[in-house]
């Protein structure tokens, strides 16, 4: 190490100036006797500004480093799956085995298992001396049980077949291909490349999201749709659940891949995914949802650095599956940790803040970022898409604060989490005034064939029967629920039915913790149904209040639980029973006296 | 030991020294200060390079100057002794023995900062912690090894509630208890005294280790002292297999003291002045806790913080409710009408309840009981908010009848003494006393199964 070029002059917490001409900004950097890495976001004269992943105590001046030559990358290939990696996709389990239950410093520890083989199988039809393009698909290896891995020639390394390895088992470090490129070098090609994480995969070109992501939560679905490929922020203030809504999404989201990245939040919340997530079973699949999740992992005591980065290890991870064909879903907790790390790394360099200590870049920094979402057409022809859910810790609640507001601007589903309802226990607390989708028309088409042509329209109105009652709820505020006309009275009780039977949706309910799109509209249809029927008998001028004592109101507000998704056959014979009562009410007033509502 | 000693100090300001001219001094070392009078202070280095060292010193900077000041850079970390023999002591924030008995001699020793916990080799806290207190283990049930703060204001019950639940914390079945580390950051005297007192009355004095920072000794020392103190748990749970329930208060009057060290050191503020980093640093503290897979042992983090100004908005109770798992908040305005422990209903909340109860934990409806106290609570004061407008006499039935049951909610469940303490049964039991208050068809958060089993119609189940 003697040889070193580089000598530290300065440690400021994880900012450590080097005296290193000729390092590239990105480029990593080892520094200090325990070679701790870092990588360079400035140039100063013969020095670089380098922003070290890892606690920097004990790193003293006069200590030396060098520069390692490449940027931060991320390595892709089979073994991903079911892993868990921290914000430098080192795996945790092996740093576990390693250093015990501690996070030692400087361990170098590559991302894929080198001792495992996998089976690989060449993609037929492949010509030796065939013109073969960057990202097309070589072959396959079956990493789990669900997901077939294609592996992929690395973008940027097209040219001419010269070899292809059979079918049989190798490690990743083994070479299965070569291809010479138009320069005329010819590249080894293994089960796995490198990525850097900060720079976007390329596609062959982008699509028009237009299929819904079934999360099997109603007020998510139902109410405020996510496209695959799209862009979704959870925003909302601590205790509200944002980190349940983020791992209900997590667990039942119909995605070819799942990413859950815990950026600077609490580490239990990663080991309770890590331990059911095993036991749980993919509705969609029939499998171990473990099978096609990932988890990359820097919580919140862990270096801000490496928290900085982890979101793009993340993202880069998933354009990958990408580009095999895959929806992905990315599942981020949270956006606001990943800007604190900004800011922190922004202060130590004494750069002027511009709103509430973020530095003037937080803005494009995060829509760059959410550019990375997606639906693509891949470089091997498939269609694939990466989907962002976003949440969002504003301080105090506050939406206005700078990471609430400019995500705002990035996405096109906001699902605002309200404390109100928290504390209500109306879970999942999605506040319909605050939420919004801007894929309603476009999810509308999907629901229409798949499910029912009334989607559009049932949806709107139960959502105007929610407006409606929340004015009434004002006025009931000021002067009491006596001055409210029947009609109004019923109104609310239709809101009522909407929130407690349809909106309201426990995680920890083996019935209802995912419901499938048909019972999802069965639910709505039947709570509209309701409401209509109570609606005729009171034009009709039956007394409100015989209508409030109808045993079917609570039954329906517990027909989420009591019906599951495979017994809707059930379900549409609560609505006609239901239907019944009122029937059977409205008769014995029909013929008397109308009276006074 | 590095013998050589410096008087090298350019400047002096806010708890910090500059020291020109030592190169080659590592980040997070600890240095030795001696001041005019020849007394000793702690220091610690908080940036260094070629030309300066910064250094923040615990004991402060009153007294020093830059002609008859000496540092020495002792060329390691910030380390403390361990051994068993910690138990019953009381020491200062770095360790060093406050109660006239001789120091911890030990090998070991460990830096306070210590590495990261591997989030892979954590185990999920499960197991239900009983405190006796109706309110929080009938609606956020604490377990071991979580993280659960007590949000409180200034002139509340914080510290009897706290000490009450150290007295009384148990758990289901299993023998023996909790050993406590006790950390005061800027507590007054006398509330120091009263957790001593408290300790010694209960007889438990022997398990219990004390770190003590009063609110009159220096500030700085307040941000080395949680780490000392959970170093220290950390070896009673983690090596000696002991179940820590560690006790930081106030977490207040830390976080003012790192921002009166970010603020000498020209860091830019976020929020009310407080740096970007006070998250990070806060999670550094409270991540602490947990469980870990194979170990016997446990760390139970109980935070007791005074928000100013009663705002649950502040940056500090803010960032510690994003932290840890949960909080309970206590109420001026149920204190003011003599209601003990005054916890306030609504905004509490524990993360990990869920998995500490049920069949087998606690009791199979509990789940159930606990989401529907909270849902016809919630009801109930919407109700009393409206009657204070339009009177009780133009409410419904059913709204009288929450009335009545968000009362006895506060004066039944939530009310109880001091040296009460209820099993899980009887507080399930009140609860479901409660529950009949209301009619059955709107308790639709239970199963039919529950109201056959556990709901009473008659409404005069309640003594006054």
């Amino acid at each position: 190490m003697s040889a070193a070029p580089g000598r530290i002059v300065e440690v400021n917490g994880p900012i450590v100036t080097v005296h290193l001409p000729q390092a590239a900004l990105g480029e990593q950097v080892w520094v200090g006797n325990l070679a701790l890495v870092g990588e360079v976001i400035g140039r100063d004269g013969e020095r670089a500004i380098v922003q070290i992943y890892e606690s920097t105590e004990s790193l003293a001046p006069g200590q030396s480093a060098a520069p390692l030559g490449h940027p931060l990358a991320a390595e892709l290939g089979p073994g991903l799956l079911g892993n868990i990696f921290d914000g430098l996709q080192r795996p945790l389990t092996e740093i576990m085995a390693q250093s015990g239950d501690r996070v030692a410093r400087g361990l170098a520890i590559a991302p894929l298992d080198r001792g495992r083989r996998w089976n690989f199988t060449p993609t037929p039809g492949l010509q030796l001396g065939g013109a073969i393009a960057g990202g097309a698909v070589i072959g396959t290896v079956a990493e789990t049980e669900t997901v077939m891995h294609r592996i992929l020639v690395p973008p940027d390394t097209g040219g001419e077949l010269v070899e292809l390895a059979p079918a049989g088992d190798y490690d990743v470090e083994q070479v299965i291909a070569q291809v010479r490129g138009h320069d005329g070098i010819t590249r080894p090609l293994r089960l796995y490349h490198r990525w850097p994480v900060r720079r976007a995969r390329p596609c062959a070109g982008r699509d028009r999201a237009a299929v819904p992501l079934v999360t099997g939560q109603r007020v998510l679905d139902t109410f405020f749709p996510l496209l695959k490929g799209g862009r979704a922020a959870v925003p909302g203030p601590f205790g509200a659940g944002k980190t349940m809504v983020q791992q209900q999404i997590a667990r039942w989201a119909d995605a070819g891949i799942m990413i859950y990245l815990g950026c600077g939040e609490r580490g239990n919340e990663l080991v309770e995914i890590l331990e059911t997530f095993p036991r749980l079973t993919d509705p969609h699949t029939g499998r171990s949802l473990m099978d096609r999740t990932l988890l990359v992992a820097n919580t919140s005591n862990m270096p801000v650095v490496a928290r900085e980065a982890s979101i793009y290890m993340g993202v880069t991870l998933a354009e990958y599956y990408r580009d095999q064909g895959y929806d992905v879903v990315v599942v981020a907790d949270s956006i606001s940790r990943w800007a604190e790390a900004l800011r922190e790394v922004a202060g130590r360099l004494e750069q002027i803040p511009a709103e509430e200590g973020h530095p003037a870049y937080l803005a494009s920094r995060l829509s760059a970022f959410y550019e990375r979402a997606g639906q693509v057409r891949t470089l091997c022809g498939l269609p694939g898409s990466v989907s962002l859910i976003g949440a969002v810790s504003p301080p105090g609640g506050d939406f206005s604060e700078p990471v609430t507001s400019h995500t705002k601007d990035m996405v096109q589903v906001f699902w605002a989490l309200s404390k109100e309802l928290a504390d209500a226990r109306h879970y999942p607390a999605v506040d319909w005034t605050e939420s919004y989708s801007g894929y309603v028309e476009a999810a509308a088409g999907w629901w229409a064939d798949r499910v029912d042509s009334r989607w559009n329209t049932q949806r709107a109105e139960a959502l105007s029967l929610l407006q409606k009652s929340d004015e009434l709820a004002r006025i009931v505020n000021l002067v009491g629920p006596e001055a409210l006309s029947a009609a109004q009275r019923w109104v609310l009780e239709g809101a009522a039915l909407i929130k407690e039977g349809l909106l309201q949706q426990s995680a920890l309910d083996e019935v209802d913790s995912f419901c499938s799109p048909q019972r999802q509209f069965a639910l709505l249809d039947l709570m509209l149904g309701i409401y209509r029927h109570g609606q005729e008998l009171v034009d009709a001028g039956v007394p409100v209040q015989r209508l409030l004592q109808l045993p079917v109101l609570t039954r329906a507000k517990r027909a989420k639980t009591a019906y599951s998704n495979s017994q809707l056959e059930a379900l549409g014979a609560f609505a006609t029973e239901a239907g019944e009562a009122f029937r059977l009410l409205g008769q014995e007033y029909s013929g008397s006296e109308r009276v006074a509502p | 030991m590095s013998a050589k000693e410096y008087r090298l100090t350019s400047a002096l300001r806010g708890g910090l020294m500059f020291v020109r001219g030592v190169p080659g001094i590592g980040l997070g070392d600890r240095v030795s200060v001696r001041d005019p009078a020849g007394h000793r202070r702690d220091g610690q280095v908080i940036r260094t390079s070629e030309e300066m060292v910064l250094v923040q010193v615990f004991e402060g900077t009153d007294g020093l100057d830059l002609e008859q000041t000496w540092i020495r850079f002792l060329d390691q970390p910030f380390e403390v002794a361990l051994s068993r023999e910690m138990l019953g002591r009381v020491f200062n924030a770095v360790g060093e023995p406050l109660d006239d008995r001789p120091p911890v001699v030990s090998t070991l020793r460990r830096n306070v900062n210590g590495n990261p916990m591997n989030p892979a080799a954590r185990t999920r806290p499960r197991e239900f912690i009983q405190t006796g207190i109706s309110a929080i283990d009938g609606l956020y049930s604490l377990v071991r090894g979580q993280k659960l703060p007590i949000f409180s204001g200034p002139g509340l019950p914080h510290n009897r509630l706290a000490a009450q639940i150290v007295r009384q914390a148990r758990i289901i079945g299993a023998p023996g208890t909790f050993v406590v580390v006790f950390a005061a950051m800027g507590l007054s005297y006398a509330d120091a005294s009263f957790f001593q007192d408290d300790f010694e009355r209960d007889g438990v004095l022997g398990n219990v280790v004390m770190y003590l920072n009063l609110a009159s000794d220096p500030a700085i020392e307040r941000l080395i002292l949680p780490r000392t103190a959970l170093t220290a748990a950390e070896y009673l749970a983690y090596d000696l297999g002991m179940h820590v329930m560690v006790i930081l208060t106030d977490v207040t009057s830390y976080a003012e003291a790192l921002r009166e060290v970010a603020m000498a050191r020209g860091d830019v503020p976020a929020r009310k002045g407080y740096p970007g980093y006070l998250y990070s640093d806060l999670a550094e503290i409270f991540e602490r806790a947990g469980r870990i897979r194979g170990r016997a042992g446990s760390i139970t983090l109980m935070p007791v913080l005074s928000m100013p100004s009663d705002d649950i908005t502040h940056p500090i109770p803010d960032l510690t409710g994003y932290i840890t798992e949960g909080q309970i908040v206590l109420s001026r305005e149920l204190y003011n009408q003599g209601i003990y422990p005054p916890v306030d209903i609504l905004p509490s909340l524990s993360r990990l309840m869920k998995d500490g109860i049920g069949a087998g934990l606690t009791r199979e409806d509990h789940s159930r009981v606990a989401s529907q106290l909270y849902a016809s609570y919630a009801r109930a004061v919407e109700v009393r908010n409206l009657a204070s407008i339009i009177g009780t006499d133009d409410l419904p039935d059913t709204d009288r009848r929450y009335l009545d049951f968000a009362g006895s909610m506060e004066t039944r469940f939530v009310t109880q003494g001091e040296n009460e303490e209820r099993s899980i049964e009887d507080t399930l039991e009140v609860a479901w006393q409660l529950l009949s208050l209301l009619p059955p068809e709107e308790l639709t958060r239970v199963r039919e199964s529950d109201l056959a089993a556990h709901h009473v119609r008659t409404q005069t189940v309640l003594s006054p």
